[in-house]
């Protein structure tokens, strides 16, 4: 087998294939779902509703700082399963890569999401793998699904949040988005910035020993953390008032956006959540955050409202209001 | 100091917008001509902050609004010749007369976003075989980056890179909107970063000539204030001039350096606005040394130019209208779907509204 580049024989289903399940995933996700490499894994039913997710990744640069494709694709289903009260167990892994793609940087990715799947405690249970032509994919393209079982008596929803409600942010923002940033070409920051891609699975375990009556859980992604604030302010039909300065953005990450003319709360992130919680519960829910390694920058930063239902109003910096919307259109590095 | 924090400090802000309301006695329009500007303006809730009776108007200071169709549909038609077209990420959405860089993209043709005039000269030594156009958009404060762009390609000898040249001049464009006298406006916010290259100079014709107060200001919230205040007081004490607000970056006679590589490559020349048409001076032409640089010498059929017939951007620019006078703002025209430019640049008023504005 050609140890250096994958061709399109290796996605064909025949000897190749074998051998790559064989020499790549195998050694890397051996438990007894994926073992028997039968059609289908098969798993053992239990009480409860089961949360089912999927997310395709096709992040470039590849690698980047703080993380890779392969982390970022474990991450996100495993917090996207989190994010609704499900303890994430089974991921499937789909790989799409381009004829020609290097052999060490796929076996590099493939350790990557054993590691990642590892520290986040979910096996890779079901795979896939296809080769596509030169120029059908760019590099190589990620899908994850995932399940997990949604702990009894939590109900978390964009639909739940109530007026009085906290809102809390579990650390800095826009640091994903700018590391991605300052991996592709024409743009080296003196400061590096590293993503924040993490799992917060375990995280979101202790918020909700704590705090079982949590309203909701969201991971400002793509979009950012204002897009995430007005999806649950239009979903649950309520008003929000945020306060700028309660918002955590490291100073590398702000003076990069400054430069650019991007807004932080527009950036995505892959490591950080917000949640609404109950008044009386933010004080005791902010404590559990800022002790756990993913919520130790972690803030109360506004409150729910019932003025301006679907509106999120932006208490700023130098004492003013103004409308924070979600994203439109797109952020690209200013002109002049 | 890091330049943040420090001009975004609430203490200062109230007694600015303090400062403010006890000088501004009477009704007041003052135009922010920058698109930066406008966006800071919004981002900050500065609005609410100031006096009733004082109104700000947003100017033709977006260059990607300003950019006209011609040149638009000239840089499609060359990628419809298998042209590679280099240019910035904001005016692949804007609409062409009949179609936009972004369709064109999707329909194969080779049209790739730069973030610098210098990232094209890399994209044209990296297809040797291709021809390259790299689309020149902007104010004084880019120029001398295309200028040095240009320069680079000749000094390297590289041959297939050609620019398309749509840059614009600031001060003739206040000239035509204050000749023009379709409204009253009573100062200036003038625009921080071109004035870092061009320095207060060009602007002197306002108050001489026309008796109007204008501050170079800066575009943090307190560098907005502030120069709002020195506006004020001007108008107030009328004693109209040209005063640096931003002055940990504009000097007086602006950046010579900069100023000599524009001049090395150009020399001033009419140019059109889009919505607004033609303002002498008010652009550049390529000095016949570098003149087998200028991509609009190439010989392709362009369409003829068309406006969507409802499209208030020519107005809003020129601050006759705002964007709520406009039957298509937010019915028609969003950001998802922008029938003008001034929708699709992240600095353009209609956009900036769209974003920001109370409903």
């Amino acid at each position: 087998m050609s140890k250096d580049k994958i061709l399109l024989a290796h996605g064909s289903g025949g000897k190749l294939t074998h051998d790559l399940i064989k020499e790549i995933f195998l050694p890397r996700f051996s438990n007894p779902f994926l073992k028997p490499l039968d059609d289908s894994a098969r798993i053992a039913n239990r009480p409860g509703q089961i949360a089912f997710t999927t997310d395709s990744h096709v992040v470039t640069p590849l690698f980047f700082p703080g993380g890779d494709i392969g982390k970022l694709a474990v991450c996100g289903t495993v917090n996207d399963l989190s994010m609704v009260g499900a303890a994430p167990s089974y991921l499937s892994l789909s790989l799409i890569v381009e004829e020609g793609f290097s052999f060490e940087l796929l076996e590099k990715i493939v350790s990557s999401i054993h590691e990642t799947a590892r520290q986040a405690s979910v096996q890779i249970v079901t795979g896939d793998t296809k080769v596509v032509e030169h120029g059908a994919a760019h590099q190589l393209f990620i899908n994850t699904s995932g399940i997990g079982w949604i702990r009894e008596g939590v109900n978390l929803s964009g639909l739940n949040a109530r007026p009085g409600d906290s809102i809390l942010l579990s650390g800095f923002i826009g640091d994903h988005e700018i590391a991605v940033l300052s991996g592709r070409e024409g743009f080296q920051f003196r400061e590096e910035v590293e993503s924040d891609c993490a799992p917060l699975n375990d995280l979101v375990g202790e918020m909700l020993d704590f705090c079982s009556s949590l309203r909701c859980l969201r991971d400002p992604t793509r979009g950012g953390l204002a897009t995430t604030l007005n999806e649950i302010a239009s979903a649950s039909q309520v008003g929000m008032v945020i306060e700028e300065e309660a918002i955590p953005v490291r100073e590398a990450v702000r003076g990069i956006c400054e430069l650019l003319g991007f807004d932080p709360l527009y950036l995505a992130n892959e490591g950080k959540l917000v949640a609404i919680c109950p008044p009386d519960r933010a004080e005791g829910l902010l404590e559990v955050m800022k002790k756990h390694p993913a919520g130790r920058a972690g803030e109360i930063i506004g409150k729910v409202t019932q003025e301006r239902p679907g509106r999120v109003m932006l208490h700023t910096s130098i004492g003013s209001h103004r409308i924070l919307d979600m994203l439109t259109g797109g952020q690209f590095p200013r002109i002049c | 100091m890091k330049f943040i924090d420090e001009f975004r400090d609430r203490e200062i802000a109230r007694a600015l917008a303090l400062r403010i309301r006890e000088t501004s006695t009477r009704p007041v329009q003052l135009m922010e001509v920058c698109g930066t500007h406008t966006v800071s303006i919004f981002r900050h809730g500065i609005r609410g902050m100031l006096p009733e009776q004082m109104k700000l108007l947003s100017g033709p200071g977006c260059p990607v609004c300003v950019t006209p169709n011609h040149d638009i549909d000239l840089a499609i038609a060359l990628s419809r010749q298998g042209l590679i077209i280099a240019t910035f990420g904001d005016m692949m959405r804007v609409p062409g007369s009949t179609s936009s860089f972004q369709k064109e993209k999707a329909e194969g043709r080779d049209i790739r976003i730069v973030s610098s005039a210098l990232e094209a000269l890399k994209i044209a030594t990296e297809n040797p075989a291709k021809q390259v156009v790299f689309l020149a958009i902007g104010f004084e404060t880019t120029s001398p980056t295309v200028a040095v762009a240009i320069l680079k390609t000749r000094a390297e000898r590289i041959g297939n890179l050609f620019f398309l040249n749509s840059q614009k001049r600031v001060p003739p464009a206040i000239r035509a909107l204050l000749e023009s006298r379709q409204l009253k406006i009573d100062g200036f916010i003038l625009p921080g970063h071109v004035s870092v290259i061009i320095g207060e100079g060009p602007y002197q014709f306002i108050s001489q000539e026309f008796g109007l107060p204008a501050v170079i200001t800066g575009f943090e919230p307190l560098d907005i204030l502030q120069g709002i205040w020195m506006l004020a007081k001007q108008i107030e004490e009328n004693r109209p001039s040209i005063e640096i607000q931003y002055r940990r970056a504009v000097r007086p006679e602006g950046n010579p350096l900069a100023m000599s590589r524009i001049y090395e490559v150009f020399e001033n020349g009419g140019a059109l606005w889009r919505g607004i048409g033609g303002i002498p001076d008010s652009g550049y032409l390529f000095r016949k040394p570098f003149g087998e640089m200028d991509a609009g010498n190439f010989h392709v059929q362009v369409e003829p130019t068309a406006e969507h017939p409802g499209c208030l951007c020519g107005e809003v620019l020129q601050g006759i209208k705002t964007p709520l006078d406009c039957r298509l703002f937010q019915t028609v025209c969003h950001p998802e779907n922008p029938i003008g430019p001034c929708m699709v640049s992240l600095e353009g008023t209609c956009f900036t509204y769209y974003k920001f504005h109370q409903p």
